[in-house]
Parts: C-alpha cells; sequence; structure tokens
C-alpha cells in the first residue's frame, strides 16, 4: 500500500515550492535556494485569462485541423498577407472560410499570448512561471512562422507536420500555465502518497506522453501526405495499452487523490473516444473516401473531431503529469530519507 | 560578436528568407525558343517530309457498365453553378473521353519547334475546361477566370517548379508554360477542391485527347515503329506498339477495363 500523508514539504521547487504553507519554510534550509518559499496569492483573473487563452487556442486548432481536412491550405496562396492585404478580410468562400478564419484566430491568440507572457511575467513571483509564460509566446511566434513556411513551399509534409504538432505543444503549455495558476495548484498543501512501485507512475504518464507524441507526429505525417495511414494506426494500439495501463495505475492505486482520479478518469473517457473516432475517421478517409471528389462533410467532422479529441487527450496527460509529479512523489528518487518520516503514515 | 547582434542578424536573415519567399515568381519556367504553331522546320527542329508523314487515329473504349459519376457539392460558393457531376470516369455509351494519347517512344532524338499559340485553360462553372489538356514543353498556356469568384491555379506536379496563384474575378489571364515532360500533371484549386484538371506535357506535337465520342486522332508522323500510349487519370496508362509506313493512315482502338 503507498504511504499517504500531508505534503508539509512540496516535492518539487517547480510544483509548490512556491507556497506560503506554513511547514514548507521551516523544513528546508536557507542553503537550498530552489525550494525557498516564495509568497504568491492566487490571481483569479490571471487563471481565468490563462484559461480564456487554453479555449481559444483549443478552437484555433480546430480551424487548423478544417483548414487539412477541407484541403484549403493554399488557398490564400500568399502569407503574411493575405491576397496582397495584411488587414482586410477577403470574401470568405470555398477554401477562404477556412483558411483564412484559422489566421485571423491564430492573430488573436497570438495576441493573447503576448498578453498572457507579460502579465505572467509582471503578477506571478515563480521564476519558472515567468520563464514557461515566454515559452507560450515563444511558441506560438515558432508557429505562425511555420504556418507562413508552410504556405510559401506549398505544404511540405515535414513543415506541415509540425506546424500540427507544435499546435498542440503550444495548447499543452497554455493549459498547465492555466493549471499552474489555478487556486487548488497556489493554494492547496496537496495531499501526497508515496510510490514505490516500479515503473512509478509518473514515468508511466511519461511515457504515456512520448507515445502520445510520436502518435501525434505520425497522425500529422500521414493527414499531409507524408506517410502511409498503417504507422499511425498501428501506434493506436500502443497508445492505447500504455494509456490503459497508467490510468489503471492512477485509479487503482490513487483514487483517493482529487488531482491524479480526475485526469485519470478523462484520460480514459477520451482515450475510448479517440479511439472510436480514429475508426470513424479511418472508414471516411481511407476507406471510403480514397475516391472522393472533394471532402465530403463525414469525412471532415471525423477527421476534426479526431484531431480536437488528440489535443484533449495531449493535455490531459501533461496534466495528469504535472499532478503526478505534485501529488506522488517517487520515494527513493525524490524524498530525502529525514522527510520519509514525516510524510509517512 | 554579442548575443544581440546574433540575435539581429538571425532575425533578418528570417526576415530576408520570408520576403524572398513572397516575391512573385517568374511567369514563365524558362524562355521559349522562337515557336512555330505549324511545325514549320526551323534551325533547332528535325524536319519531317510531308509527302511520306503517316497519321494514326482510333477510338477508346471503356468495357463494362460506366461507374455512376460522382455529384459535387458547389454550395459553399453561391457563384459557382453549372455542371456539378464529375469527370473522373467520363464514358458515354462505352466511349471514353478524356483519355490522353501520345507518342511515347519511338522518335529518337528528333526535336521539335514549340507552337507559337497559345494552349487555353478556361475556369467556367467553377469547373476547368478543358478536363484534360495536351501541351508541349515551353508552350505558352493562358489561364482564364471567368467565373464570378476568385480561383487559385495550382499544379501539383513531380517534374516540374510547383506554383500556387489567385485570379479574381475580370482579373487578365495567367500565362505559364511547364518546363519539363510530365503525363498526367495534376492542377486543382485550394478554394474550390472539386476542381481538378491534368495538364499533359510532351516534348513532341504527336498527341491528342479523346472527345466525348471516345476518337483521337494524330497526324504528321514520319513513318516508324512506335509506342503509342493512352493514359487515363484514374484507369492508368495502357501502351501499343505501332508501325507506320509512309502515308499510312492506320486506326488504332484502344480499350479500358474498370
Amino acid at each position: 500500500m503507498p504511504a499517504v500523508g500531508r505534503a508539509s514539504c512540496p516535492p518539487t521547487a517547480g510544483g509548490n515550492a512556491h507556497r506560503t504553507a506554513a511547514g514548507t519554510a521551516a523544513l528546508h534550509k536557507p542553503q537550498e535556494p530552489l525550494l525557498q518559499p516564495i509568497a504568491i496569492s492566487y490571481n483569479r483573473a490571471h487563471h481565468r485569462f490563462a484559461i480564456f487563452v487554453a479555449v481559444v487556442t483549443f478552437f484555433l486548432i480546430i480551424a487548423g485541423a478544417l483548414v487539412t481536412s477541407n484541403d484549403a491550405g493554399l488557398s490564400v496562396p500568399d502569407w503574411p498577407t493575405s491576397f496582397g492585404s495584411l488587414y482586410k478580410i477577403p470574401h470568405l468562400v470555398g477554401g477562404v472560410k477556412f483558411e483564412h478564419t484559422h489566421r485571423m484566430i491564430a492573430q488573436f491568440v497570438g495576441f493573447l499570448s503576448i498578453i498572457l507572457a507579460v502579465w505572467t511575467w509582471r503578477a506571478d513571483p515563480r521564476r519558472w512561471m515567468k520563464y514557461l509564460g515566454l515559452t507560450a509566446l515563444s511558441l506560438v511566434i515558432a508557429q505562425g512562422i511555420l504556418g507562413g513556411i508552410t504556405v510559401l513551399f506549398y505544404l511540405p509534409p515535414a513543415v506541415s507536420s509540425a506546424h500540427a504538432a507544435l499546435a498542440q505543444t503550444f495548447f499543452c503549455v497554455v493549459v498547465l500555465i492555466a493549471l499552474f495558476t489555478g487556486q487548488n495548484w497556489v493554494e492547496e498543501i496537496p495531499l501526497v502518497e508515496i510510490d514505490r512501485e516500479r515503473p512509478s507512475l509518473f514515468a508511466l504518464v511519461l511515457f504515456s506522453i512520448v507515445v502520445l507524441y510520436v502518435q501525434l507526429i505520425l497522425g500529422a505525417m500521414f493527414r499531409h501526405h507524408g506517410l502511409s495511414w498503417w504507422p499511425h494506426v498501428l501506434n493506436a494500439a500502443t497508445v492505447a495499452i500504455v494509456l490503459t495501463w497508467t490510468c489503471v495505475r492512477a485509479l487503482s492505486r490513487y483514487s483517493g487523490l482529487d488531482g491524479v482520479r480526475r485526469p485519470a478518469i478523462t484520460l480514459l473517457s477520451l482515450l475510448i473516444a479517440q479511439l472510436c473516432l480514429g475508426f470513424v475517421a479511418f472508414l471516411t478517409r481511407v476507406a471510403w473516401g480514397h475516391d472522393a471528389v472533394q471532402p465530403e462533410l463525414p469525412m471532415v467532422v471525423s477527421t476534426v473531431a479526431h484531431v480536437a479529441v488528440g489535443a484533449l487527450l495531449l493535455a490531459t496527460t501533461v496534466v495528469l503529469a504535472a499532478q503526478v509529479w505534485l501529488r506522488i512523489p517517487v520515494v527513493e528518487e525524490r524524498i530525502p530519507s529525514r522527510e520519509r518520516k514525516q510524510v509517512a503514515a | 560578436m554579442n548575443k544581440k547582434l546574433w540575435a539581429a542578424m538571425f532575425v533578418l536573415g528570417l526576415l530576408a528568407l520570408l520576403a524572398g519567399c513572397s516575391k512573385k515568381e517568374n511567369t514563365n519556367e524558362e524562355q521559349t525558343t522562337s515557336p512555330s504553331s505549324e511545325m514549320k522546320p526551323s534551325a533547332t527542329a528535325t524536319p519531317i517530309d510531308p509527302a511520306t508523314a503517316a497519321s494514326v487515329s482510333g477510338t477508346v473504349t471503356f468495357g463494362g457498365a460506366a461507374p455512376k459519376a460522382a455529384k459535387i457539392d458547389m454550395s459553399q460558393d453561391a457563384a459557382c453553378k453549372g455542371n456539378n457531376v464529375a469527370e473522373t470516369i467520363v464514358a458515354n455509351d462505352g466511349k471514353l473521353a478524356n483519355v490522353f494519347v501520345y507518342v511515347k517512344d519511338g522518335l529518337g532524338d528528333r526535336t521539335f519547334d514549340v507552337p507559337k499559340d497559345s494552349v487555353t485553360i478556361d475556369q467556367k462553372g467553377c469547373r476547368y475546361h478543358p478536363h484534360v489538356l495536351g501541351v508541349m514543353t515551353g508552350q505558352n498556356i493562358e489561364i482564364r477566370n471567368d467565373d464570378e469568384t476568385t480561383h487559385n491555379i495550382h499544379p501539383t506536379p513531380k517534374d516540374n517548379r510547383e506554383w500556387n496563384e489567385s485570379q479574381p474575378p475580370k482579373a487578365a489571364a495567367i500565362e505559364k508554360n511547364f518546363a519539363r515532360e510530365e503525363i498526367m500533371l495534376p492542377v486543382k484549386c485550394n478554394q474550390h477542391p472539386w476542381m481538378k484538371m491534368y495538364v499533359n506535357v510532351v516534348k513532341t506535337p504527336f498527341y491528342a485527347v479523346t472527345g466525348e465520342d471516345g476518337k483521337y486522332e494524330i497526324k504528321g508522323l514520319p513513318p516508324g515503329d512506335y509506342t503509342l500510349a493512352f493514359v487515363q487519370e484514374k484507369l492508368g496508362e495502357q501502351t501499343q506498339k505501332i508501325t507506320l509506313a509512309a502515308k499510312d493512315s492506320k486506326t488504332v482502338d484502344q480499350g479500358f477495363k474498370p
């Protein structure tokens, strides 16, 4: 049975080392600057803004998926201008409707990311959070440049796939910012359970992220005509096994931890939905739609939903990883021996 | 060199790269030589004796029941009205249209002048006219837009240079050519994803595209042994070996099966 206790010591400098919890400061010596407590209070406006950016980013991913599924990536042939203008909105018909809408939402997300980065830099005392805000901004800039390059070079599969993968990476970073600015993360003294099993749950979650990321790249390469469908379908089995293993471990051992149980249940539900959507997308695109004279609605709906749920799946796994990192420390590696007694039940 | 200077150089380099990519591409891939639409011999072309020239003609057929043509949904653009049936396989009474027929082999090192006349691709009713086009390497192609909506013309070649340009209603014709031989080079419009056509680029003037009656005719061939190729966008390529004597007028039919 895992050891359970209230965390009087934060498991990580990146986790709750910044808390003002009374016991935190006492447990750390001055020579551990990374674990120095930093006065921080929950900033509701900042947190809600981060959630807003994450939601808009999710819609941006859907808009991007609509561009690909409708084969509209080159309907606006120039970049950074659209039909020669930086600000005029073209007649939104045909493929232009999808491509230009995607560009407008992307510009909006870029603008929001600047605000988020500046706000985080100014309002959040945690140094690593400041850098996380800057990371988000850097990613969205890189993403915009990749989007431009893929238009100017007529959608090379590698660049288009990188654009797709980076989109979800950016989404995960913004979701993490929303998580780390949340009231629970900032103010709660988490209930901690020690993980003595091998592989540890944290290792399993990290492995889940890796296989999901590989799956994301394989799927993007298939969608952008750089690879056949079968590597993506084969890897889906690996994803299903690894994620199921991770969720079962999390739910069977740590169901008492809300922060772990909730994302684990969400992850399992999304996995089931994603496998079903993947099957439907395969039917509508590969089996039935390979000779279609134009993108058909069932194919567009199923493939876009597959991309959207895929993004949620990856983001949920990243959230689970953060929660496991916070709440389920791996006993030998991360808890100094003198502290094990204090957290043991 | 300090970090700021490096960063400034990187940003400038990136902007220069993007600016270079954004520049409007040259309309022509390569300069054409002085062409002759009547195939008159020139200093570079290999002369053909008109007194011995032969011809080949025939009908291309489609065996079995013709597949039902897929319907196109043009509802995403109100300006798109017209025939909304796909042209993937057009077979009327067993006669197969839109088959590109050309002399694939047998002309050796002969060279031919590029015709002076342009060939035309017309965008009308959100369709390309014609659906299959034959053109010589370097020959001018004039692309018109007769629709009340913007199209973009986007060839996706394997051996030629790719380009993608938009063309608003009533805009001036776009003129292009292709420098290298390529059969069934797809051209599409990313604004109207059902719009597809194929350009066939060859080095000789000996080609034809079957009409709705499945018929084709190639004239002016010098006597010799040839490989005649029949290419359909979906059904692929079939070939026949033929021998043409002087002044021959041979009939060569070809059948495709589903």
